[in-house]
This record gives C-alpha cells, sequence and structure tokens, in this order.
C-alpha cells in the first residue's frame, strides 16, 4: 500500500492490512513455505467466532485489507462465512491459495460471499517441477482447472510462482502460461530465506546469470505488453546491497494472525525469540498500540550499530528483523543483507557457493511437512 | 485527446470507497490501497459507469456551485486514472 501508515513518531497509524493465517494444514509440502518450521508443534486454531471478533476489531481501527491465507484456507470450511463477515463490514478480501481441494461450486459460493480477488500459486509452468516441489503428483492439472473456473467466474486472479535456481530459467514459459490462463497480475517472487527455505538455501538460491536473465526475460515482456498483465519481479534480497524495507517498519501496517491467534507484525515473525500476544485473550487494539512485542522495533531507538547512525535508517528501517536474528543471533543487529553489516560475508558466502554450484541436484530438498517439521523441533 | 462523451467506468479489480480512518476516498485493488486527494473523491463518486465525462463535469458544477470551470481537472485525472489502469472508457 502507498502509505506509511504512520500517523506521528509516537503513535503508530492503524493497521492496514489483516493477514489471517487460517490454518497451517496443508496438502503441499512447498521446501520454501513461509510458515514456522515448528508447525508440528502448533495445533490449535481459532474458532469461527473468535477469527469472527478479530476481522471485526481492525476493521474497525481501519484495516482495508483482508488476506485468507494458511496453510491452505480452503481446508476451513468456515471460509465462506468469513469472507462474507469481512467483505461486509468493507474490506477487500483477498484469498491466497494454493488452489487444492478447490472445486467450481466452491469459487462460485465464495464469489456469493463477496470474496474480492483470487491469488493462486504455482510451484513452476511445466507439470514435472510443479509437482515435485507441491510434494503432489495432482497439484499441476488441479491448478490448471482452477485458474479457469477463477477467471470463468469474473474475479480478478493474481498468480504467484515463488522463484528458485529450479524454477527460474523457466520465466518466459511462467509469463507464456499465465497469459494463455488470462491472469490479470503476475508475481515472480525471489525465495526469501527464512525458516523452511533457509534450511534449503544452498539447494534453492540461484545464480547471479540465471538471475539477470529472469529479470531480462521479465522487463522484455513488460516492454512488449504495456497494458497488458502487471508484473511484480521480487529479487532475491541476497543479491542486493541494502536489506529491503521488510514489511514498511515493523508495526506500521502489516498484522499477522496465526491459526491459534497469536498476533504478529510479519508471517515469519514467530522464529523469532521474542513473547507473542494471543488474541484469543487481548484486542487486536492493545496487541497494536499497547504490547511489547509490537513496539519493540518501531521507531529507531532499538537499533545497533551501524544502523544507529545511519543515514538511511528511515528509508530500510534496517531490513528484515527476522533474517538479522536467524544470521546473527541478534533481531536488533542490521539485517546482514546489508553491506554494512559486520555479517555481510555470510550473505556473500551464501551467494558465492550459489554461483560455483554447478551440480544443482546434489543437495536434497526437505519438504515442508509434519514429519520434517517434528525432526527440526527434535534437533532443536 | 480524450473525449467528453467518453464513459469512464472502474475496472472490475477495483473498488472505490469512503474510508473513515484515513479520512478519504481510496481504491482498494488486490492487495493494494491508493489514498484519493479531495477533488479525485468528488470525481470519481460521480463516476458510475454511465455517465460521461461531460456528465461529470456538470454534476461537479451542479455540486460546487462557486467553484471555477472544473473541465480541465476532470479531464485531467481522467487521463491519468486511465494512464494508471484504474479506469476503462467506453
Amino acid at each position: 500500500m502507498n502509505s506509511n501508515g504512520s500517523t506521528s513518531a509516537n503513535r503508530p497509524g492503524p493497521p492496514l492490512w489483516l493477514l489471517a493465517e487460517l490454518t497451517y494444514r496443508c496438502p503441499l509440502q512447498c521446501p520454501y513455505c513461509s510458515n514456522p518450521t515448528n508447525l508440528a508443534a502448533i495445533k490449535d486454531e481459532m474458532s469461527t467466532d473468535q477469527w469472527l471478533q478479530v476481522i471485526r476489531q481492525a476493521r474497525e481501527m481501519g484495516a482495508a485489507q483482508l488476506g485468507f491465507s494458511g496453510g491452505e484456507p480452503l481446508v476451513r470450511q468456515d471460509l465462506e462465512e468469513l469472507v462474507a463477515e469481512g467483505r461486509k463490514l468493507g474490506y477487500y478480501t483477498n484469498l491466497i491459495t494454493s488452489g487444492m481441494g478447490l472445486t467450481d461450486e466452491r469459487v462460485a459460493a465464495l464469489r456469493d460471499a463477496g470474496l474480492d480477488h483470487i491469488q493462486l500459486s504455482f510451484q513452476s509452468s511445466s507439470e514435472e517441477i510443479n509437482n515435485t516441489f507441491a510434494g503432489s503428483g495432482k497439484a499441476f492439472e488441479q491448478k490448471l482447472k482452477i485458474a479457469k473456473a477463477v477467471k470463468a467466474q469474473g474475479y480478478p486472479m493474481v498468480l504467484n510462482f515463488v522463484l528458485h535456481r529450479h524454477n527460474i530459467d523457466q520465466v518466459g514459459e511462467m509469463l507464456a502460461l499465465s497469459e494463455a490462463l488470462d491472469a490479470d497480475y503476475v508475481e515472480l517472487a525471489n525465495t526469501q530465506y527464512h525458516g523452511w527455505a533457509l534450511n534449503n538455501r544452498d539447494s534453492l538460491m540461484p545464480s547471479v546469470e540465471q538471475l539477470e536473465r529472469a529479470e531480462a526475460v521479465t522487463n522484455a515482456y513488460r516492454d512488449k505488453h504495456k497494458g497488458g498483465m502487471k508484473l511484480y519481479f521480487v529479487v532475491p534480497d541476497y543479491y542486493e546491497t541494502r536489506p529491503k524495507p521488510c514489511m514498511n517498519g515493523w508495526g506500521s501496517m502489516f498484522l499477522t494472525v496465526a491459526p491459534d491467534g497469536l498476533a504478529l507484525p510479519c508471517h515469519s515473525a514467530r522464529d523469532l525469540p521474542m513473547d507473542f500476544p494471543d488474541l484469543r485473550e487481548t484486542s487486536v487494539s492493545d496487541v497494536w498500540f499497547e504490547s511489547e512485542a509490537f513496539n519493540k522495533f518501531r521507531g529507531n531507538d532499538w537499533m545497533n550499530e551501524p544502523c544507529r547512525s545511519c543515514p538511511e535508517k528511515e528509508k530500510d528501517f534496517g531490513g528484515c528483523r527476522c533474517q538479522a536474528f536467524l544470521l546473527t543471533g541478534d533481531a536488533a543487529n542490521a539485517d546482514p543483507v546489508c553491506e554494512k553489516s559486520p555479517h555481510h560475508g555470510q550473505i556473500a558466502e551464501a551467494v558465492e557457493r550459489a554461483n560455483c554450484h554447478t551440480n544443482i541436484a546434489e543437495a536434497p530438498l526437505l519438504f515442508r511437512n509434519v514429519a520434517n517439521s517434528k525432526n527440526l523441533i527434535a534437533r532443536g | 485527446m480524450l473525449e467528453k462523451t467518453a464513459v469512464p467506468a472502474l475496472r472490475n479489480h477495483f473498488r472505490f470507497q469512503w474510508e473513515p480512518a484515513q479520512d478519504c476516498h481510496v481504491l482498494l485493488y488486490p492487495e493494494g490501497m491508493i489514498k484519493l486527494n479531495g477533488s479525485a473523491g468528488e470525481i470519481m463518486s460521480c463516476c458510475d459507469g454511465e455517465r460521461t465525462i461531460d456528465g461529470i463535469i456538470d454534476m461537479l458544477a451542479a455540486k460546487f456551485p462557486e467553484a471555477p470551470d472544473l473541465s480541465a481537472d476532470v479531464l485531467d485525472f481522467f487521463k491519468v486514472a486511465h494512464e494508471q489502469q484504474w479506469i476503462d472508457f467506453s
């Protein structure tokens, strides 16, 4: 959103984006999933009434975008009811789905409930790679079927491809597929290396040549098809020299609610060693304005050097807190993507490995599933 | 050159509404929001997919009788809105 979400230096603006991660259950096993790696230990899910309460409270504060995500949100049988309430309250309602389990009937029921938009993920434009990464032999065929149903029923459709070294060379084919399916927007988003993806980083990171080719194909398509599908290309931040302004600042506009009601400033924050407030016990307003967790990285008093004295600190907020913690052990450090970070060497090494890595099949992928989650928990 | 007989209509994935928390009209679209300034909000309030640009100018002139000629502002707004792919013309 093109708003900084804050009204004064001290008092943050309201949340503008509510991301409702309804469940961690998912029929797919993508090895770059943004869900926490300890998802096997989190079995509670909020009830319909608890979700309705969160949705109402956030809207009252001013949230305008409501995303239903997961896991796979279609697993929840009350999805239509939650969409209907969100739409009635004036939210723009977004369903972020793998398409698994979706049927023509359910696409229609969601339309009747007032759903505004569907974002459908593909793992690749090739059936074989798609199904390997999804961990399901039926995924690609189902996604094609659902993309057609989504458009036939008049929704705007965003197709999302998460890019990595095994599929980034197919960006041209992905765009051709998106055009054939009549997508309105296409997100070509490189993997962000947190959680599951960090465990698979050496297998997933593209080389600089791959990245440059993919960007060139994307730019050529944009030039040739002005006024056509809108394309968003997200580079892997490891190839940047300055960090991204993650979430537009901690607790500035995004509120993620985990399946069990934990309130998070972003969907990866659960990996941080912090206590996050529980929306089953606290109101959205108290969480947003009063909780220690949401205030922890607001403003810039929390910053360590080199961020503290950096002239760019208001521009990028020191980058991503999760990445800072995962790679340096301290969430208040500079995101090591930044060249000024004393930990930037770790990024440079990972990039170097990606660029001298000749046999792409050598590292086995760790798929996102309950068994692997239990193993990761056991290993600590 | 934009004709005043053109009928502007919001593209189907956009929604126009008043947002009390923002104290302005906004356009909502997949995962995003555009905040409109006061005059853009007034213009979009008259845009119903049936009225011509001329009709919209007349409607605004009736609503704001003190205002100077609004034609240029309205045309400029629709030109930008079309470039931004918020609206189509028929």
